[in-house]
């Protein structure tokens, strides 16, 4: 007989964590500028040299995606990310003499970083990062399905963050995911902040949880190719990017539109740059393999081209990395049309650039509104139609969209969280960036002349009022010797495979791919 | 029930269903007469006419409605909080299963507690004995102390306080006994707090079973054992064959930062007595942790001491839930953090008022708070009440605030308790100057 309520249990963990990131926020966010560098250096070098190690390790464990692209993804949300943050100062007050005001920086403070499986490790880099970069703390809440490889990503930031002098638990991971825990965290009036990434029902309950929260919404991302575009260029781009991590992101391309005057050209480039391009009774049976009753069988999320295609019995070569399946009319009903979780690429010939236009917006409607497009061309006009006509809130020009809308082969913001804003029903409408998990107190003076403001050397103080995390113990007691006194939070075991743990991850995969096939029918 | 909504009404209308007051004049009228004249009428005398109704976190509220910041905590009896909802909801889910037991026999939950205790107490812990408060755990100890040693001596430390029950009595202050004319006896030897050369001289006429202290005398105000004293104690003791009993009732369960506050000395003491925040607040249970040496009796006769009450299994339950939470790594993080907020948060108050805050005792979460003014901590308690926070002067030396903050308090707790005691600490001073008792 158990007498424990298990909910309650639930709630005790959840309340554990609450404590300790309410006390890391609180001493974190009075760190100052060269503070918060070393640590977040620390912990983004940390990241760096686990990045191969920790991608095999989210292949192996979530089974989809390819290793070499979680390592650029891992390497870009870390190494990179420090890179091109190198120079910002989200923590020193700026005084600006000619608006005649003071802005200071106050963190978010406990931030709840919810999680996706598909892109595991980089987003708990990213968000970890950003929010170390910010001065907050941060519990993740990882996706149940990439629990251990996420848990030990979040340990190792947060050991190298606390090496470097950041409050122990600065970066706390849900080891094991619960809904009762992970509904207490949402609700709990101790989170100042949810960032949500992941399945649009996680967003959905981020935004009803009474907390601030920024959620984004699925994508659907259409590339357009006009008649201006370097067609060698675009297909080589689009199979690279459309292959990348075996299309599992948000950014993959979803559907190609093309004009119809280069369509063939296109076509043949596609098909060097390592595309397959379906006869139509070929596209018939992946749409039947995929599609079966007109749902995705979750079964090929993320795998790769050449297996789908055996699967649906089509015959490659061996050097194909992604199938384009052509249909004509862009409607809800066209399942190809549909985000595919999985290196197949809808294709559609457009009359003309208006036309493709229509279509993309068509793709948009489907889901994926507010998040991104890409476009291929070099025509001024088109691009600029384009963008004013398409409701996303990025359009990758000229690049893959893959890393393009997530800044890694552009200049937008690096992130693994893509803001769709109020068209895709979030409150942010950028690539999140550390900035988004700050305020800003802002002093203003009045604007009379014969008001100056004093010194500015006294203005833009930073200082540390408790100082740093005192070592344990505390002054006036002995330290026992050889006994480690140090406080910490959580320290990271190797993972047990007995065999309930089996059946349990089966039964968790299993309710993973539901919920992705439910996210596949919005 | 009454609540913070309906206060104004509540004054005149005390009614919980199993009992009913008219007004809390009359409350207190009865309880004058049927409970204690003296006690109720010192704390309506000392600006204090507190009665305690609605309790949660680390709150308490007057029947009037008024919220009070506990830091007294009955001396870490609510450590964790007032009816902290996973310790509630463990005795609760007990009660639909176990009551007190039988003590009698073996027990599920007492054997479960015993184990998950030995684990977690210092090395060489053997086996546990149970109570069902403090001084009765103090009194368990003490026997098995004189049946292990076949010695009968006691030394404990002048103002002491281990409890009233009929040892613990004998080796306190005599504040205590001489009323119900039990006056020490002479096996009972007692010396100076941080003399070793006293504790050297006691120990050496060789009858003493054991040595029993208190990791930081708590009703003598926290003063802080010299470095090196403790530590010189027990290694008297082994010299002499005498116990040590390590008294953690208040400086017990993580209150220091450590589970036990002995650990933080590097002592394996013979005996380790806990009780007060054993069980969260809500179950009376205490318990005597004892080593291989001194669990003699156990074997021996284990019917020669009985208590049907000690280790009552839903206490136990209580317990274990407790201990668990205690000895979490995200519960001593919260400690660190809070013990070093509030020392900081002292000190500055500390020098805004240097002649009056003469001292701040500290050691995790275990605070005095030390007046210049033979009763400082009274004046100081009167205007922390004042002021919405709860602490209370220590009985053996009322220059001494006991300020207990508990072991979960918020960031934000910790910053509006500071900005009421800094209030509290300013007008005491006022009204001390007033009477002139303070010297400068
Ligand atoms: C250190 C110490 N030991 C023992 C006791 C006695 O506990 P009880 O009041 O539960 O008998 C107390 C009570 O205040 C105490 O502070």
């Amino acid at each position: 007989m158990n007498l424990i309520d298990d909910r309650a249990k639930e709630i005790s963990r959840a309340n554990s964590m609450l404590e300790v990131a309410s006390w890391a926020s609180y001493r974190y966010a009075t760190y100052n500028h060269s503070a918060v560098t070393r640590i977040v250096e620390a912990a983004a070098k940390r990241g760096e040299a686990l990045a191969r190690e920790l991608a095999e390790a989210a292949v192996e464990e979530t089974g989809f995606g390819v290793v070499e692209h979680k390592v650029i993804k891992n390497l870009g949300c870390s190494r990179e990310l420090l890179d091109r943050y190198t120079g910002f100062d989200f923590a020193t007050p700026v005084v600006d003499p000619h608006s005649k005001t003071v802005s200071i920086p106050k963190p978010a403070g406990v931030v709840l970083g919810i999680t996706p499986s598909t892109n595991p490790v980089a987003t708990v880099y990213a968000k970890a990062l950003m929010a170390l970069m910010a001065r907050c703390s941060i519990i993740i809440s990882p996706h149940p399905f990439a629990k251990k490889v996420c848990a030990r990503a979040a340990h190792e930031l947060n050991a190298a963050a606390v090496e470097a002098g950041a409050p122990d638990g600065v970066i706390q991971v849900v080891e094991e995911p619960s809904i009762p825990l992970i509904e207490h965290l949402m609700k709990s009036d101790k989170v100042d902040l949810i960032v949500a990434t992941g399945g649009s029902e996680v967003v959905r309950s981020a935004y009803s949880s009474s907390n601030p929260a920024y959620g984004v919404g699925p994508g659907n991302v259409p590339v357009v190719v006009d008649a201006s575009a370097n067609l060698k260029d675009a297909a080589r781009r689009i199979v690279d990017s459309k292959s990348f991590d075996n299309s599992i992101l948000c950014t993959n391309e979803s559907v190609l539109i093309v004009e119809r005057r280069v369509a063939e050209k296109l076509k043949a480039e596609l098909a060097r740059a390592g595309a397959h391009l379906c006869s139509e009774t070929e596209s018939e049976a992946l749409r039947d393999l995929l599609f079966p009753r007109g749902q995705f069988d979750t079964r090929f999320v993320g795998k790769d081209a050449r297996s789908i295609a055996k699967a649906a019995s089509i015959r490659v070569p061996p050097s194909v990395r992604i199938l384009a399946a052509e249909f004509g009319a862009v409607f809800p009903e066209e399942p190809l049309c549909h985000e595919k979780l999985c290196p197949v690429l809808g294709l559609v010939v457009a009359d003309d650039f208006d036309d493709a236009i229509a279509k993309a917006k068509a793709v948009l409607r489907v889901t994926g509104a507010g998040h991104s497009a890409a476009l291929h061309s070099s025509d001024g006009d088109n691009i600029a139609t384009f963008g004013a006509a398409l409701p996303v809130l990025r359009v990758s020009l000229n690049v893959g969209n893959s890393l393009g809308s997530s800044g890694f082969e552009t200049n937008l913001p690096p992130t693994m969280t893509i803001g769709t804003g109020f068209l895709g029903r979030s409150s942010l409408g950028e690539n999140l960036r550390p900035d988004h998990l700050v305020h800003y107190t802002t002093i203003a003076l009045n604007r009379d002349p014969a008001e100056v403001l004093p010194d500015r050397s006294h203005l833009d103080r930073n200082d540390m009022p408790n100082g740093p995390v005192p070592a344990y113990p505390l002054e006036g007691v002995a330290r026992p010797s050889g006994m480690d006194m140090r406080p910490s939070v959580a320290v990271p075991r190797p993972g047990a495979s007995d065999p309930g743990e089996v059946a349990l991850r089966a039964q968790i995969r299993q309710l993973v791919l539901e919920e992705l096939a439910e996210m596949m029918k919005g | 029930m009454t609540s913070i909504q309906d206060a104004s009404v509540g004054d005149e209308d005390l009614d919980f269903g199993y009992f009913r007051f008219a007004s809390k004049a009359e409350m207190l009228e009865k309880s004058k007469s049927y409970w204690n004249p003296d006690k109720t009428q010192f704390w309506s005398d000392s600006g204090i006419p507190l009665v305690v109704d609605r309790r949660e976190e680390y709150f308490l509220y007057d029947i009037t409605g008024k919220r009070l910041i506990d830091v007294h905590l009955n001396g870490g009896t609510y450590n964790l909080g007032h009816r902290n909802p996973e310790v509630v909801a463990a005795i609760k889910a007990a009660m639909t299963h176990f009551d007190i037991g039988n003590h009698h026999f073996p027990a599920l939950a007492r054997t479960a507690l015993a184990e998950q205790l030995v684990a977690t107490a210092t090395p060489g812990m053997s086996k546990v004995i149970y109570g069902s408060g403090g001084g009765e755990a103090i009194d368990i100890a003490l026997k098995t102390a004189r049946n292990a040693t076949k010695r009968s001596g006691i030394v404990s430390i002048v103002k002491a306080y281990h409890g009233h029950t009929g040892l613990a009595l004998q080796t306190g202050d005599d504040r205590f006994s001489r009323i119900f004319l039990s006056e020490r006896s002479d096996d009972f030897i007692q010396v100076p707090f941080n003399d070793i050369a006293a504790m050297e001289q006691a120990l050496a006429s060789g009858g003493v079973a054991a040595v029993i202290m208190e990791t930081i005398p708590a009703t003598y105000g926290f003063p802080l054992p010299e470095p090196g004293y403790l530590e010189a104690v027990k290694s008297l003791c082994d010299r002499h064959g005498t116990l040590y009993i390590a008294d953690e009732v208040q400086t017990g369960l993580m209150r220091t930062g450590e589970l036990w506050g002995i650990t933080k000395h590097g002592i394996d003491p013979d005996i380790i007595v806990t009780g007060k925040g054993l069980s969260g607040g809500m179950y009376p249970i205490s318990a005597v942790i004892v080593n291989e040496r001194s669990s003699g009796w156990l074997g021996q006769d284990g019917f020669a001491h009985m208590s049907t009450f000690g280790g009552a299994e839903v206490g136990c339950i209580a317990a274990m839930v407790t201990l668990d939470i205690c000895s979490r790594p995200s519960t001593r993080l919260a400690v660190h953090h809070a013990a070093d907020v509030i020392g900081h948060g002292l000190r500055r108050i500390q020098a805004s008022y240097p002649d009056w805050l003469t001292g701040i005792r500290q050691n995790g979460l275990v605070i005095g708070l030390e007046f210049n003014h033979p009763e400082g901590a009274k004046y100081v308690m009167k205007h922390l009440y004042a002021n919405g926070v709860w602490a209370i002067f220590s009985t053996l030396d009322p220059r001494v605030l006991q300020y207990k903050p508990g072991l979960l308090v918020s960031p934000a707790l910790v910053e509006e308790l500071l900005d009421r005691t800094a209030l509290a600490i300013g007008r005491s001073r006022d009204e001390a100057a007033r009477s002139k008792g303070v010297r400068s």
